[in-house]
């Protein structure tokens, strides 16, 4: 099973045809968009224009809607996840604080923002909701590892430490 | 099934069951302020504008997507109604510009005129406006998402009546934008550039490109010799701009304008819809006698031509090879008639006036150029033809009413007709049978292909052959023919309009085109039919003159090279 891609923007004709199986089953059902999108994305890792064409001719949901569901709902993303994924809770606990102020950081430092991806593809960055450690607030996960309690130099910290692998 | 009875205002009301509250105040002559709203086309409650007090029911309820119940009592003008509608419509104003001023929809927005009939005297909340910027890729419509209340006519329209789905609402929360997927320039898509979304938008969100500076500037050019012609469904239409009925035949008036304007020459479209019928018809002849490619299929309809080249390109060999009469009318225009009045042919400028947006972009194809300049050089709407009159002063309905110049000037019934769906086939059909049978038609009226129905079928007998014939207007009509050919139907001639109700009800026609105004602009064709001498296309003594002086005969070789195109495959995305 080929690995969820991660910072290249070209599919390679393994995942289109990775896409192409997804779709079989539910071809001219333009009621399964969603459930096919979910799926596509959980092998794919994100959904490019060539996968929300591929759906949209396969299931005949016209591209306008399929791009409407993609960019309405905030689960589904259009770019490539970082090689490294982090996300910041942004439950009201972490959020006062200080999870505000880290959001900040990562923009100026690395002129990331929710939802995207930095220019080398390294890191991605997406704000969840409470993730119940509110003790350790505000919480920074990157990939599976958490850290709690995290503040400026201890984010900067944490950003080096994945910088060098 | 027995009727309901309701009170609105404490009015008694009796109503079919499945009628809206707000269709009920209609009937019973009561006004509820609609924005969203649109009968037919979208009715999905979306803009609380249309709120009214039902008794009982703990909130407001819209009264557009509220249907009738037995007993009801309705209030739609009690203070708390009044102050909510109000509110509401200052949210929807909260983050648009106050461009009233400059903009090309004033004093013709529902958005303006709702906010003066509502009372706004203030802007209440100020909040933060859209980024987004005017998008100006396509040639024929300017989409301006600044302005858009996102009402969701102009997706209904584009996703439910023309099946195009070039538009929808994308992303989410405050950058909610209705625009093409992955945000693309609608000039880049499979936009068929119809404007039957400019139509039904209630504000300048989406409209024309208006292309008036251009005209204005070559009328005052000296050295130019500047024609204009008209297409058939404007004379009905033209007058709505300056307060007329819908389908009042306003021909002279139109021709008398356009001299006052500045223009050299007058023509008339409908000359070249003639011709189209010379060459479309034995186009069709000559399919059926040699085993052609059948059905054919007419190629009047520019917003038609992109969308089969769009989801159809494997049908494009049905399509008649035949140029619209715009385009037919724009390279006469530079042969025929420069040779005949003695002027060069690079300073000639065809203008032209359409009920249409999307013949601004067939006059822009690199290919309509066959008389070595580009046939048309700007087409104008109704729409545009309107504002320029206002600027001149031209009081419309007090001109006197003059003739067309000879000889593009010079039409039949079977001409004007094309302006309504059903018009280019009954046209035919009034030659086709004569040319056929050699006998005289005894009655020139083909009512089955008349009226709005949205596929309307008819089978003629020419001389023992029995000719099938469809007629489809609205892209979702068109569609199911065309599925119905695909699927073995035997047809042998189809006409397909794009727009709902045929050119009467085109993207450039006066706002608003509705059901009610398309088919008193559809009386209005058949009205000028009427009254026409001549009323066959193969009668037209002009059209005769040229085929003798200049074409030779119909699907010869200048007929050909001047009067005949070629279409082009393109991406669904
Ligand atoms: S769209 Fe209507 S309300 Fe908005 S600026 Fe134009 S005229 Fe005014
Ligand atoms: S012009 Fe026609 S096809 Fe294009 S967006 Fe408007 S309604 Fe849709
Ligand atoms: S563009 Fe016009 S019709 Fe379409 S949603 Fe916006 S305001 Fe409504
Ligand atoms: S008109 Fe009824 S909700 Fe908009």
């Amino acid at each position: 099973m080929a690995e969820a891609l991660t910072c290249d923007n070209r599919l390679t004709q393994e995942y289109l045809d990775i896409v192409d199986e997804i779709i079989k089953p539910y071809r001219g059902q333009p009621g399964n968009l969603i459930q096919v999108l979910h799926k596509a994305q959980s092998r794919v890792g994100f959904l490019p224009r060539e996968v929300q064409v591929k759906v949209a001719d396969g299931l005949g949901v016209p591209l306008t809607k399929v791009y409407g569901v993609v960019s309405f709902y905030s689960l589904f993303n259009t770019l490539p996840k970082g090689k490294h994924k982090i996300t910041i809770c942004a439950g009201t606990a972490c959020y006062v604080r200080g999870a505000k102020q880290l959001i900040n950081q990562l923009k100026e430092d690395m002129d990331l923002e929710p939802g995207g991806t930095t220019e080398d593809g390294m890191f991605s960055l997406d704000l969840v909701r409470c993730i119940g450690a509110c003790g350790l607030g505000p919480v920074v996960t990157v990939d599976d590892e958490v850290h709690g309690k995290v503040h400026r130099e201890k984010l900067t910290k944490i950003m080096a430490k994945y910088k060098e692998e | 099934m027995s009727s309901i009875n309701l009170t609105i205002d404490n009015m008694q009301v009796q109503v079919e069951p499945g009628t809206t509250v707000l269709q009920a105040a209609r009937q019973a002559g009561i006004k509820i302020p609609t924005l969203c709203y649109l009968e037919e086309i979208n009715e999905i409650g979306a803009c609380r504008i249309c709120l009214v007090e039902v008794q009982g029911a703990r909130t407001l309820q819209a009264s557009c997507v509220t249907p009738v119940s037995e007993g009801m009592v309705v209030r739609t003008n009690t203070t708390q109604v009044r102050q909510v509608r109000k509110m509401n419509l200052e949210l929807i104003m909260s983050n648009h510009p106050q461009e009233c001023l400059t903009c090309p929809r004033s004093t013709n927005c529902e958005l303006q005129q709702l906010a003066s009939e509502l009372g706004i005297t203030e802007i209440k909340f100020a909040g933060e406006m859209s980024s987004y910027e005017p998008d100006y890729s396509s040639a024929s419509l300017v989409r301006d998402p600044r302005k858009c209340i996102l009402c969701r006519r102009c997706t209904s329209v584009c996703e439910n009546v023309q099946k195009v789905n070039a538009i929808g609402p994308q992303e989410r929360g405050f950058n909610t934008i209705v625009a093409p997927a992955f945000l693309e320039p609608l000039g880049e898509v499979s936009c068929v550039n119809c404007g039957q979304c400019a139509l039904v938008c209630p504000t300048a969100a989406i409209h024309e490109k208006d292309q008036t500076a251009e005209v204005w500037k070559v009328l005052a050019d000296p050295k130019k010799h500047v024609v204009v012609q008209t297409a058939p469904a404007v004379r009905v239409s033209i007058g709505e701009m300056f307060g007329l009925q819908p389908g009042s035949v306003e021909t002279g008036r139109l021709v008398a304008a356009l001299r006052k304007l500045g223009f050299d020459r007058v023509f008339d479209t409908d000359f070249t819809a003639d011709l189209t019928i010379m060459e479309e018809g034995n186009e069709l002849l000559q399919r059926i006698k040699e085993g052609g490619k059948l059905p054919l299929v007419t190629s009047c309809s520019p917003g038609w031509i992109k969308y089969i080249e769009h989801f159809y390109p494997e049908m494009l060999p049905h399509l008649s090879t035949c140029k619209s009469p715009q385009q037919m009318f724009g390279a006469l225009a530079k042969s025929y008639y420069v040779e005949q009045a003695g002027i060069d042919a690079a300073d000639i400028f065809v203008v032209s006036i359409m009920p249409c947006t999307a013949k601004k972009f067939e006059a822009g194809r690199h290919e309509m150029a066959d008389s070595g300049h580009q046939d048309v050089d700007v087409v104008l709407t109704t729409r545009e033809l309107g504002k320029m009159l206002r600027e001149a002063g031209i009081e419309f309905s007090a001109l006197a009413e003059e003739e067309y110049d000879a000889p593009l000037g010079m039409s039949t019934g079977a001409g004007v007709i094309f302006g309504s769906t059903g018009g280019v086939m009954e046209a035919a059909l009034r030659t086709a049978y004569e040319l056929v049978t050699g006998e005289t038609l005894p009655a020139l009226d083909f009512h089955a292909v008349r009226g709005l129905e949205g596929v309307k079928e008819a089978s003629v007998n020419l001389n023992g052959t029995t000719l099938n014939a469809v007629v489809a207007h609205g892209l979702g009509n068109a569609m199911d023919v065309l599925e119905r050919v695909k699927a073995g139907h035997q047809y042998h001639f189809i006409e397909i309009m794009c727009c709902p109700g045929g050119c009467i009800g085109g993207g450039g026609q006066p706002i608003p085109t509705n059901r009610e105004v398309r088919e008193k602009r559809m009386a209005g064709i058949y009205n000028a039919d009427q009254g026409m001498v001549i009323r066959k296309s193969h009668e037209n003594p002009a059209v005769q003159a040229l085929y003798k002086d200049f074409l030779g005969e119909p699907l010869g070789h200048k007929s050909h090279q001047l009067l005949h195109t070629h279409y082009m495959p393109r991406n669904r995305h």
